[in-house]
């Protein structure tokens, strides 16, 4: 199969949903009004609540929605052969992610911007809006682990990107300061920024860096996740101007970048697809493919991290309710093509079919390392420069956009520790540096425990993270299809996208305790972890039910007065 | 040429507004809560509070010292016009 006609394929599928799926969403079942006063109007304060640009808004959905996610989890799952993971990352996209990242703009603007978690509490239960916290800590400190996991695989297999990815801590906090406390311009601070961040991939090569094993009794994975923790921590305490959002910034210009890269290499270079569409010869610690191909890829065809993101944020500053399906449906397609890419690197960047099955020799394998030397050989012949100096270009991309996820999740963590501390009015809990050691504590437990120091481990955590991350997508759904049903709207396009989402993940829970037992017996953490996920899969369709019979009983009842 | 500027100024703008916009609820949250502690500073004392800083801002003299001298010279007084500030 040639990679060219792929991507052509994928992407005109996702517009196609876009330019019809997404409009016949917009006009029959959200109904969107051009008129409605959105909150960014009615509640306007110029702080939190502004009507802003719909290009603006839909450059923060979709730089905020994809990051490092939708290049591991295709990175992992084109295990089982391109064609499942081609199929679920445009299907997904078209029919679960658009409508879902929509839905969770369109749920929030039309209750005063509220966040899905508050709104789960007002359209569920109160017992359903616990549930989504829990669902939501268990998701950060996953995220937080994996994506430390990653970095410190990352920078073992590609010493190169060591200096890259560390200089461009430095370059945010120049341009930071240039910008707010200088007042420069931002044009200068970008273009010499970005000229920086690649040059410094020359300087990276040549001095490559590699930590010693045994330094402080310790294996090198461990070291890096030490530090890259150690620094997420020191990070997220920092004030937002100085580090956070300028490296959000260069991080949306270098997605913006990466993805035009990467397609315009695929174009030119129109490599062969050399991986089955369907491997026949799986290895043995692979799981079967249904339901964890759904949990593999989550990020990418459908996530709930991203309805956190829609109603978070974007809701409060939406100008019109019709932009919604702009912002929403299209963000998730930008994070759609990106794993699309991600599946085209993965398997049309090797040589030849074996050298591609010693990537993929055990389950867990590929992820970022299978795109960065799959992507770096497609970019390599396709833009003409060293395979080497891609590899390393790659590799930061991949490391700065999980680094910065690392940064605002620790953040995140150390807020709902803080909050905590208030609510049973432990002061200890209420400073911020109490708070963000035991954010950084639970996560690097986490790591360790997940083998992930040693490498061994490796990507055991993933599909868990993607389960939890599906189990928070089936909750935003749920609240969606509520408010439908309340509505008297036709249901079936949010219902059977939750319903289908739920069964997958509490399937892939129980198909992952038995693989976790056999990995670390019954002491393993991750084990226990699986298990309280799977109790709260069983929760979420339990409230899921009881408040959609309950609204339906309600509705015909209404309906018969 | 006018027209390149113009896309340009927009693509400026947009630019602009992309770095700005996410963190603009943060940055002005911090801002307002130093404000609110300004204010608290300022008055304080008309609402019968005893106002901390300004026994603190004792230790600042030494680092004030200078500039206000400075300060006193450019107003037209030759000399400080505070007891406690003896910079000349």
């Amino acid at each position: 199969m040639n990679a060219a006609v792929l991507a052509v394929i994928g992407l005109t599928m996702i517009f196609l949903g876009y330019r019809f799926y997404s409009k016949f969403i917009a006009e029959k079942i959200y109904q969107l009004d051009p008129d409605f006063v959105t909150p960014a109007h009615a509640q306007r304060d110029d702080i939190d609540y502004l009507p802003t640009n719909r290009v603006v808004l839909w450059g923060h959905h979709f730089t905020a929605v994809a990051g490092a996610a939708p290049i591991i989890g295709p990175g992992i799952a084109v295990i089982w052969g391109w064609l499942p993971a081609f199929l679920w990352v445009v299907i997904g996209t078209m029919f679960f992610a658009g409508v879902h990242d929509f839905g969770a703009v369109w749920a929030s603007v039309r209750n005063k911007a509220k966040s899905v978690g508050s709104l789960t509490g007002d359209v569920v239960s109160p017992r359903a809006r616990t549930l989504f916290m829990v669902v939501v800590f268990f998701l950060l400190m996953m995220v937080n682990a994996v994506f430390g996991v990653a970095i410190s695989d990352a920078f073992q297999e590609t010493p190169s990107s060591v200096i890259p990815a560390w200089t461009a801590v430095i370059v945010a906090v120049i341009i930071g300061v240039l910008i707010y406390r200088m007042h420069v311009p931002i044009l200068w601070p970008t273009v010499v920024g970005t000229v920086i961040l690649y040059a410094v991939i020359y300087l990276g090569e040549a001095v490559p860096i590699s930590l010693s094993a045994g330094s402080f009794g310790l294996p090198v994975g461990a070291q890096w996740i030490l530090i890259l923790f150690l620094y997420a921590g020191i990070a997220s305490l920092l004030p937002v101007w100085l580090l956070l959002q300028p490296r959000d910034y260069i991080n949306g210009i270098q997605l913006f970048v990466g993805l035009g890269l990467l397609y315009g290499a695929v174009l030119i270079a129109n490599p062969t697809i050399v991986a089955p569409a369907i491997n026949p010869d799986l290895p043995a610690s692979a799981p079967p493919i249904f339901p964890l191909l759904f949990v593999t890829i989550a990020c990418g065809a459908i996530s709930g991290f991203h309805g956190l993101v829609g109603s978070g944020t974007t809701s409060k500053q939406l100008n019109k309710e019709t932009d919604a399906r702009f912002v929403g449906y299209l963000g998730s397609s930008g994070e759609g093509a990106l794993a699309l890419v991600a599946i085209i690197a993965a398997t049309a960047g090797f040589a030849s079919l074996a050298d591609w099955q010693v990537m993929y020799s055990e389950f867990g394998n590929g992820g970022m390392a299978a795109f960065v030397q799959g992507g770096a050989r497609v970019v390599a012949s396709g833009v003409g420069i060293s395979e080497q100096f891609a590899a390393t270009l790659l590799t930061v991309m991949a490391v700065l956009f999980a680094g910065t996820t690392m940064d605002a999740g620790v953040r995140l963590q150390r807020y709902i520790v803080q909050e905590w501390g208030t609510i049973y009015d432990i002061p200890a809990l209420q400073n911020g540096y109490v708070a963000t050691g035991m954010a950084v504590t639970a996560c690097l437990l986490l790591a360790f425990g997940a083998g992930g120091a040693s490498g061994e481990g490796g990507m055991l955590i993933w599909p868990l993270f993607g389960t939890t991350n599906q189990l928070l997508a089936g909750l935003t759904l749920m609240v969606i299809s509520v408010m439908l049903v309340k509505l008297g709207r036709p249901v079936r396009y949010t219902l059977i996208p939750m319903v289908f989402i739920t069964v997958a993940a509490l399937g892939a829970a129980l198909v992952q305790l038995m693989t976790l037992y056999r990995e670390g017996g019954i002491l393993y953490p991750l084990l226990w972890i699986d298990v309280a996920i799977v109790l709260l899969a069983i929760l979420v369709m339990l409230e899921a039910s009881s408040a959609f019979l309950r609204e339906r009983r309600a509705a015909a009842a209404g309906a018969a007065a | 040429m006018a027209r390149v500027k113009g896309r340009l100024d927009r693509f400026k703008a947009l630019l602009e507004e992309f770095y700005v916009s996410p963190y603009r609820g943060a940055l002005a949250r911090a801002r307002r809560e130093e404000d609110d502690l300004f204010m608290l500073f300022v008055f304080a004392e008309l609402m019968g509070v005893p106002n901390p800083a300004a026994y603190y801002t004792l230790e600042l003299q030494p680092l004030l010292l200078e500039r206000f001298h400075e300060w006193h010279q450019r107003q037209g007084m030759a000399h400080s016009p505070l007891d406690g500030f003896r910079c000349c």
